[in-house]
């Protein structure tokens, strides 16, 4: 097995500090410490690619040149970076010219970028590479009465499906049936949240939120599932100012692994559960006091 | 929007073939106009031209129209019209070239916050490598107005409440490292010359 470089992306060090806590203590806990590679920058993310192509993707080569260097494989848990990252070694491998011109600027930090690096995914490492039986195995408080919405965001299956389904992904639902929740059927699971018009155009930004979230409770669910730290964002932090316009009951918003975790049996506290900004203590309280 | 009218003096013939030579764009010659790139787009409610509408009048050449058009800001880029469309147009690539010429060009709606977002985010990452989020929203609603920062108080209280927001400057520590690796690529225009 090739070694994996963790690459956790700026918004996991910021507001996605959850994602970043309870991925890392979920693969402790299943035997397979992340480690992080070392000095990896920005990806550019959308906003570089709309001011300058090659610069952005001589930022997101050096990250791949890094990991190279560490003949690993780059593990990115969050999906605008999976994409960057993905779309870069595609178009490194298909452009002469831009491979070229990425390859000169990386003369002049003292690296090299050759295309032997892979974009991987949590959700393909841990459903693929680790598998679900051995996750199934591992579960020690199974989540039996949780119904949770999954919901995967855009960039992990579009433009490309690298590991899962374009249209109907199952890599999470998989995750999440081994811990023992109900997942509900959620035809939004690819649908756009908004991303950053949440914040430059909230008109039109919190439209898209609600109705994500409006549909994943008239699914029935508890909790919503997500993977990425600005889907969990937008859904998470702006139910409040929804709810002065819309019937909106809070929904918790957790990233899977938070979920995968609980049922591991690893504490809430290492798991960033109390960073939700709509707590999710009351949901999984009821839940436990239902099971017993 | 301007009227409904268009002339043959309003064609650029130059930006016709800038964007049909963009890579994959040739394929809108293609385009059979069958609307799913307009009808999978989740933003195209707020549209001012349809994607659909926006390729064809790039295509043809209206300059003015395309890269006035608030379609390009509202495009969050979610690929549904790449991986919808027949004919393997790359919209979503296509958008954010038009994005970048139309910065270059300054010809994008007035107070609109979302090229202020993408300048403040290069040069964050320029200086510093990673971005700090708390510190890109400070700088953007000082930017776009003060006057955002008082509808986010709550905001702000729910993410120090819950240790999300932090003051801390992200950095990498090979910082120079960066700074030479972007000079060293050259500065990419989208004009012609």
């Amino acid at each position: 097995m090739k070694k994996l470089a963790y690459y956790p992306g700026c918004s996991l060090t910021g507001t996605g500090r959850a994602y970043d806590e309870s991925l890392r203590a979920v693969f402790a806990a299943l035997g397979e410490p992340l480690e992080e590679l070392d000095d990896w920058n920005c990806c550019g993310a959308t906003s570089y690619m709309s001011i300058d192509k090659a610069k952005a993707y001589a930022l997101a080569s050096r990250n791949l040149a890094l990991a190279e260097r560490e003949e690993a494989d780059l593990l990115t848990p969050c999906n605008a970076c999976y994409l960057v990252l993905e779309k870069t070694r595609r178009h490194l491998a298909d452009s002469a010219e831009m491979g070229q011109r990425v390859q000169h600027a990386l003369d002049a930090i003292g690296l090299r970028y050759e295309g032997k690096v892979r974009i991987r995914h949590p959700l393909e490492i841990l459903t693929r590479q680790i598998g679900v039986e051995r996750i199934k195995e591992a579960v020690k408080e199974p989540l039996k009465g949780l119904k949770v919405a999954p919901y995967y965001g855009c960039q992990v299956v579009r433009p490309y499906a690298t590991f899962d389904d374009q249209y109907d992904p199952q890599t999470m639902d998989q995750l999440l049936k081994a811990t023992g929740a109900k997942v509900v059927d959620y035809p939004f699971k690819t649908r756009c949240c908004g991303a950053s018009q949440t914040g430059t155009l909230p008109k039109v930004g919190l439209h898209l939120v609600y109705r994500l979230l409006k549909e994943a409770q008239d699914r029935g669910a508890d909790v919503m599932a997500v993977i990425c730290s600005l889907c969990q964002f937008n859904l998470d932090v702006y139910q409040s100012k929804l709810r002065r316009v819309y019937d909106l009951p809070p929904i918790p918003i957790l990233y899977f692994p938070q979920i995968l975790g609980l049922a591991l049996g690893i504490p809430a506290d290492e798991l960033g559960i109390d960073r939700c900004v709509v707590s999710a203590r009351p949901v999984l309280e009821r839940r436990a006091a239902h099971a017993a | 929007m301007r009227p409904n009218i268009r002339t043959e003096a309003d064609r650029s013939p130059e930006f016709a073939h800038w964007i049909t030579s963009l890579p994959g764009a040739e394929k809108i010659r293609e385009c059979m106009h069958c609307g799913l790139c307009s009808a999978s787009c989740p933003l195209f409610a707020y549209m001012d031209y349809s994607p659909r509408q926006l390729m064809y009048l790039g295509r043809e050449g209206f300059r003015d129209d395309v890269l006035g058009s608030f379609t390009i800001w509202l495009c969050t880029s979610c690929y549904q019209c790449t991986v919808e469309c027949p004919r393997q147009i790359p919209v979503t690539e296509i958008m954010y070239a038009l994005k970048r010429r139309a910065i270059e060009e300054k010809t994008y709606p007035k107070r609109l916050a979302i090229p202020v977002l993408a300048r403040e985010f290069r040069r964050m990452v320029y200086d510093r490598g990673r971005i700090s989020e708390s510190w890109l929203v400070m700088k953007l609603m000082l930017k776009t107005g003060i006057h955002r920062m008082f509808g986010m108080v709550g905001l702000g209280w729910n993410l120090l409440r819950t240790g999300r927001f932090s003051l801390r400057r992200e950095t990498i520590r090979h910082r120079g490292d960066l700074a030479r690796m972007l000079e060293a690529v050259g500065h990419d225009s989208e004009v012609v010359p």
